[in-house]
């Protein structure tokens, strides 16, 4: 909608946001430093809603939490953008300025009445109502989503859903309003910046734009190929079909973290050859042919992360190594040199200031600055801007010449539906001590682990099915099952089950999820699964 | 790594006390949930019911507290752990709690086996004494003896704060009350408007009763005029200082005078929202008070523009320090804030407040009717013919108070409390009034006079003075923290004889470090009988 892929706020503006609304996120949990941010706009008087179908401990947080059922997050979301127009809170000259396609998304909204809402996604109308006239009346207001928004099969719809509420309201591209994507790990945000998508070169520009492929063609004397690649569920489909043979796999372990696990086991074994490079022999790394160990971003090696508030910051080398770890860049230009490239200075600042010449939103960081201002929010366009705070302030000026277009989407069911043989739905995520498959977490003991490996059920359920807590059971999906103990959790509605994917040595969580993906992110529904419980 | 994980689930009995104070839970299944932002301030108050509920705070009743009212549960364990009536570990439902403190030892007091010692309880004038709480289905909490001497000035008809108790008035019933005079305060306030009432209790130069004397029209003056909103009323009867039972009088005995007060004082600041914050340890006055706000509620005198909340300390001298008051109701550790920002600025929640002892408060109702006259109260105990509590006219000496308590030949008197001053027999000729005590070089205090005679042992009542204050100090600031603690051991080491030579010069040097450098009244008065036994006695002196 907007031509970039970064969150368009600083945390700054976030504590001095009037409401927060977390759509998706258990912050608190999963990203424990930015709710810090969060709560300290709580104590100063913000409002914050959290919309999650668990009550998480975010959620405990929030003045108003919504229990929504899996997957209906654009039925709520629709629900709302109708409540804010009929209320006629619209902000009718930002709309009129700034947007285009204003009649077709409220046209698409129109039978999302509030009761309509209240039946698709059992939130009571009357709440639906609160939150729409909050946020349409809130001074600044944010929107914050992670995976519960964008692990889902139409994953882009949902988030087109949240920001079409944004340009409603027009709250995007001022300071303290603006839609955030918080992002899993300090430098999920400079992977995707430094190109590390199918379809960008590095700083977001268009692969399969001519004139941009020929200035990068130029500067490294090589031809790029002139359409983009694929992205990770493509290549197990590629795989799939016999077109991929070989994989480089760098700091993923997707043996582990895919969805449908028994597929992906079965393909990465099925290649020619696996390359993984990382800190650890990861179960995808058993797998492989070479193993290249590489080195930890923090504290071994030179360069800088890019935060979610697109902030660019430098890291610095503290330790050596241990063994033959190599640092990251080093491995990856020798790989060149051996394949008879030279790729250059392998000074984490040269590559660096190289980026700086391709990429316009990098242009003004030089590592001087970088240190100087303790970090610089991008774009920064050169050595004289201090980087934007926000983005998309375009949109506020007296003539807005690249409008943001409104984008209705329509409701989609999770793929994987309830039946009398599946009855509950499964949904998955994160622990406060643990992170994603255990790789860097599982090593550690913790007493924070305990209860961990367990599917975790309401106790209405549990008498239901015949499982007491502490049991085991079965647990089935159409694709696989895990046996598993049961644990009680009285922030789960009936109906309604949760696993995280942290202990996959105990528990295979994603045995039991569905690869159904979305075409254009490429991100698969782990967040809803049908399954029943057999208690053993 | 000690983490604290609240797995534990309370009993249903728990859960139900907690469920009273924080209202009845959202049921699993919900769509809808929303965060206290108010829970907080209800901890202490749940913490309470759960323990008079089963006899002690389990790990399940804090973490039912904690997820119910929203506070961390490592937090709410550092509330919990700082009152010393809180137990966090299993006891018997039936606990005794034996004062050993200055007057009680005097008396003879011996803790038996089983029971707890505990720091005054504010019942000098029928010492020993003990207090009985006994939890369950209907927790009580018992004073012992049940009841005290009579009144000394009993049937005395020129009384002013007393009047009503000397003449018998049933502290039960607002209609007694108001036979006597109740409520006319308040019907003359309200012909007066606000202003007029800050500027006749400035007139009336009435200094605050609870030990610190700073003038209370200028403090109703400040809050009347902040702009920022609420206001708040606090009445502090926390009544702690060793040897003060004046307000706990005031409130079993005279409990809608109080109200009465407040609400005047509610009217001339702007206040909407009044608390009084009474130790744990006044289980009568919890009952008196509370039945008097039932009474006033039902008569339309209080719930309309102006109501009153009961909140119940749960052991802490400390939190008889304004801030640390405020502290306490907000639900943490009564740690003291530091000044300024004064209360009248920045006070409960962040709110400009006025916060009254109770024995001032009794006075304006006085100065309202036109009552001039300037009377004060004292707590009379130990080594005296009739203990209790005396109403004493400006003018009179230490010593005339001390013969109308029949009091013969003492060998010392404490005055106003263990942060007071020890005085020989010649020096009690200080007229009782604040300038008084002041040129004297003492203090009045909060009001304390305790006797001790020939009989009595000075070394153990000094030594009992320094356990005290390293007893009740917070630990928030050093030179309290480890001022109160270095002192008790330099008194110990010359009690046992095994002085290094160096302990008086020591002690003086505590003495002023705490006085200059601590956050609160604590500290800054923690040496200050101890140092006086020594000058004006000569206790362990040479």
């Amino acid at each position: 909608v907007f031509g970039a892929g970064g969150g368009t706020s600083s945390y700054q503006e976030v504590r001095d946001a009037d409401l927060i609304v977390l759509w998706g996120s258990n912050a608190r949990e999963a990203h424990p430093i930015f709710f810090h941010h969060v709560l300290k706009a709580v104590k100063r008087g913000a409002k914050l809603i959290v919309v999650d179908p668990r009550r998480t401990p975010s959620a405990q947080w929030a003045d108003l939490w919504l229990g929504l059922d899996v997957g209906t997050d654009i039925p709520l979301a629709n629900a709302i953008g109708r409540e804010i127009i009929h209320a006629g809170l619209v902000n009718e000259e930002f709309v009129a300025r700034a947007t285009a396609d204003f009649d077709a998304y409220r046209e698409s909204v129109e039978p999302w009445t509030l009761a309509e809402g209240e039946r698709v996604t059992g939130i009571p109308a009357d709440a639906i109502r609160e939150v729409a006239h909050a946020y349409a009346q809130a001074d600044k207001a944010q929107i914050c989503w992670t995976l519960g928004i964008t692990e889902h099969h139409n994953a882009v719809d949902n988030v087109f859903a949240l920001i079409d509420l944004a340009l409603l309201t027009g709250h995007v591209g001022r300071y303290g309003s603006g839609l955030n994507p918080l992002r899993g790990q300090n430098n999920v945000q400079g992977g995707g910046d430094m190109g590390a998508i199918p379809n960008k070169l590095p700083g977001f520009q268009e692969i399969e734009d001519d004139t941009i492929r020929a200035r990068f063609d130029k500067a490294w004397d090589t031809t790029i190929p002139p359409k983009r690649g694929l992205h990770l569920t493509q290549m197990f489909e590629a795989m799939e079909h016999g077109k991929l043979k070989a994989l480089y796999v760098i700091g993923e372990n997707p043996a582990q973290s895919e969805a449908d696990q028994v597929r992906a086991l079965k393909l990465l074994k099925g290649l020619d050859m696996l390359i993984v490079q990382d800190l650890f022999l990861t179960k995808t790394a058993q797998l492989a042919d070479v193993v290249l160990p590489g080195c930890a971003g923090w504290c071994e090696s030179e360069g800088t992360v890019t935060s979610s508030e697109r902030r660019v910051q430098r890291v610095r080398k503290a330790l050596d190594p241990p063994g033959d770890a190599r640092d990251d860049i080093e491995i990856v230009y020798e790989l060149g040199r051996r394949l008879g490239h030279d790729l250059g200075s392998t000074r984490a600042e040269d590559v660096w200031n190289e980026l700086r010449t391709l990429s316009p939103m990098h242009a003004g960081m030089s590592y001087s600055r970088l240190e100087e201002m303790g970090g610089i929010h991008w774009p920064c366009w050169d050595e004289s801007h201090p980087g934007d705070l926000f983005l998309h302030a375009r949109l506020w000026e007296p003539e807005v010449t690249d409008r943001a277009h409104f984008q209705p989407v329509h409701h989609s069911p999770p793929v994987d539906v309830l039946d009398d043989d599946f009855p509950i739905r499964l949904t998955t995520g994160r622990r406060l001590e643990s992170f994603n498959t255990g790789v860097q977490t599982g090593g550690y003991s913790s007493p924070l682990h305990r209860n961990g490996a367990a599917l975790q059920l309401a106790p209405e359920d549990g008498a239901r099915y015949g499982v007491r807590d502490g049991g085991r059971v079965r647990v089935v999906s159409r694709r696989g099952a895990v046996e598993a103990p049961v644990r009680y959790d009285t922030t789960l509605r009936p109906g309604l089950a949760f696993m995280n994917l942290h202990f996959p040595d105990e528990i295979e969580t994603n045995i039991l999820t569905i690869d159904a993906t979305d075409p254009k992110s490429g991100t698969a529904e782990f967040k809803a699964t049908a399954i029943r419980v057999e208690p053993l | 790594v000690d983490l604290k994980l609240l797995e534990a689930e309370p009993t249903d009995a728990e859960r139900t006390a907690i469920d009273a104070v924080a209202g009845a839970p959202e049921t699993n299944g919900g769509r809808v949930g929303r965060a206290r932002r108010d829970g907080r301030q209800l901890l202490l108050p749940a913490l309470r019911a759960a323990q008079r509920r089963v006899g002690f705070v389990s790990e399940g009743a804090l973490g039912y507290a904690s997820r119910r009212l929203s506070v961390p549960p490592a937090d709410a364990y550092g509330v919990a752990s700082f009152y010393a009536l809180l137990a966090l570990e299993e006891r018997p439902a039936d606990v005794l709690h034996v004062c050993t403190d200055i007057a009680c030892r005097l008396a003879g007091a011996e803790v038996p086996a089983g029971a707890h010692a505990s720091p005054c309880l504010g019942l000098c004038e029928r010492a020993p004494a003990s207090l009985r709480t006994i939890a369950g289905e209907k927790p009580r909490e018992i004073q012992l003896p049940e009841s005290g001497p009579p009144l000394p000035q009993a049937g005395e008809s020129d009384l002013r704060l007393l009047r009503r108790i000397a003449a018998g008035v049933d502290p039960t019933s607002l209609d007694a009350y108001r036979a006597h005079g109740g409520y006319t305060a308040l019907a003359r306030a309200r012909e007066l408007g606000p202003e007029a009432v800050v500027q006749t209790i400035a007139d009336s130069k009435l200094l605050g009763r609870g030990g610190a004397a700073f003038p209370t029209g200028t403090k109703w003056e400040a809050v009347a005029r902040q702009p920022a909103q609420p206001h708040y009323l606090v009445c502090n009867a926390d009544e702690s200082e060793p040897g003060t039972f004046k307000d706990r009088i005031l409130m079993e005995s005279d409990p809608f005078a109080l109200l009465e007060a407040m609400t005047i004082a509610a009217f001339a600041t702007g206040c909407a929202h009044g608390f009084i914050y009474v130790r744990a340890e006044y289980p009568l006055a919890h009952e008196r008070l509370e039945n008097a706000m039932t009474q006033l509620r039902a008569a339309g005198l209080l719930g309309g523009d102006f109501d009153v909340e009961l909140r119940i300390g749960a052991g802490a001298y400390v939190c008889g320090e304004e801030t640390a008051l405020f502290q306490s109701i907000e639900g943490y550790r009564g740690e003291p804030r530091n000044k300024p920002p004064f209360p009248v600025e920045v006070g409960l929640f962040g709110k400009p407040t006025v916060v009254n002892n109770v024995e001032t408060l009794a006075n304006v109702p006085e100065i309202i009717r036109g009552d001039a006259r300037e009377t004060r109260l004292f707590c009379l105990s130990g080594h005296v013919g009739r203990p209790g509590l005396y109403e004493v006219e400006l003018g009179m000496t230490l010593r005339e108070l001390l013969e109308r308590a029949e009091t013969r030949q003492p060998k010392a008197v404490l005055l106003g409390g263990a942060a007071g001053t020890f005085l020989r027999p010649d020096q009690l000729d200080l007229p009782l009034t604040f300038e008084g005590a002041r040129d004297a070089g003492t203090t009045l205090g909060s009001g304390v006079v305790m006797v001790f005679d020939e009989s009595a042992d000075l070394v153990d009542a000094v030594l009992r003075i320094a356990e005290f204050f390293r007893d009740e100090s917070c630990g928030q600031c050093v030179p309290c923290r480890v001022g109160t603690k270095r002192q008790e051991e330099a008194l110990h080491r010359l009690a046992a004889g095994r002085g290094e030579g160096n302990e008086i010069a020591l002690l003086a040097d505590l003495e002023q470090v705490m006085r200059d450098a601590s956050i609160c009244g604590l500290g800054q008065t923690a040496a200050s009988a101890v140092g006086s036994a020594i000058r004006n006695l000569g206790v362990l002196a040479s």
